[in-house]
């Protein structure tokens, strides 16, 4: 009797060697590199496109950086921005976004960048599973 | 300071998450790029009726 195979269970024990959270990381860290780490490098090229573009438009559109956790919105925000990973270290080091929302697109501006860092947690999360063979 | 109208920004974040959404969640390029089709037409689609509710609410 033929047994089914799982296609997306790993295939080999290679697939489990060594450290598999390091797509997720590094997807986390630079948008699209946990895909090139993989050799997924349209998929990558795509992803790093949508969220590099997305985080840009929203600067470019003077959205706001959090900082700080005054309240729970702000941690909601914060959580969200922590997701473009270096991006936004990198604009928080420029001193890039605005301070306060003072017109209706800025307030686009600010959802553009919580988006993006959700949108890099999606893909790095995707890289993970493709990492493990959870996806093929 | 770039000030994209209302729809412009709808569209632009339609684009952006369809593509993440459809690369992420499917498996084969067909699939993804359908899905990723699916979801901007939702994105859009769902704005422009929720507008036109809004806009009749209004009067």
């Amino acid at each position: 009797m033929a047994t089914a195979t799982n296609k997306n269970a790993p295939t080999a024990i290679g697939q489990q060697e060594g450290f598999v959270y390091l797509p997720l990381i590094a997807g986390w860290l630079v948008p699209g590199a946990g895909h090139f780490l993989l050799g997924k490098w349209g998929r990558g090229a795509l992803l790093a496109l949508s969220v590099v573009c997305m985080y840009a438009l929203g600067l470019s559109m003077h959205g706001k950086l959090y900082t700080g956790a005054q309240d729970i919105l702000d941690i909601l925000g914060l959580a969200g921005d922590l997701g473009n990973g270096l991006l936004y270290f990198i604009g928080r080091i420029l001193g890039l976004g605005a301070y306060m929302v003072q017109v209706t697109t800025q307030d686009y501006g600010t959802k553009f960048i919580v988006v993006a860092g959700l949108l890099n947690v999606i893909a790095a999360v995707d890289a993970h599973n493709l990492r493990t063979g959870r996806k093929s | 300071m770039y000030q994209p109208s209302h729809f412009t920004a709808v569209v632009l974040f339609a684009l952006f998450a369809s593509t993440v959404f459809g690369i992420t969640m499917r498996e084969t390029p067909r699939k993804m790029f359908r899905y990723g089709l699916y979801c901007f037409a939702l994105f859009i689609g769902s704005t422009i009726l929720l507008s036109w509710v809004m806009f009749l609410i209004a009067r």
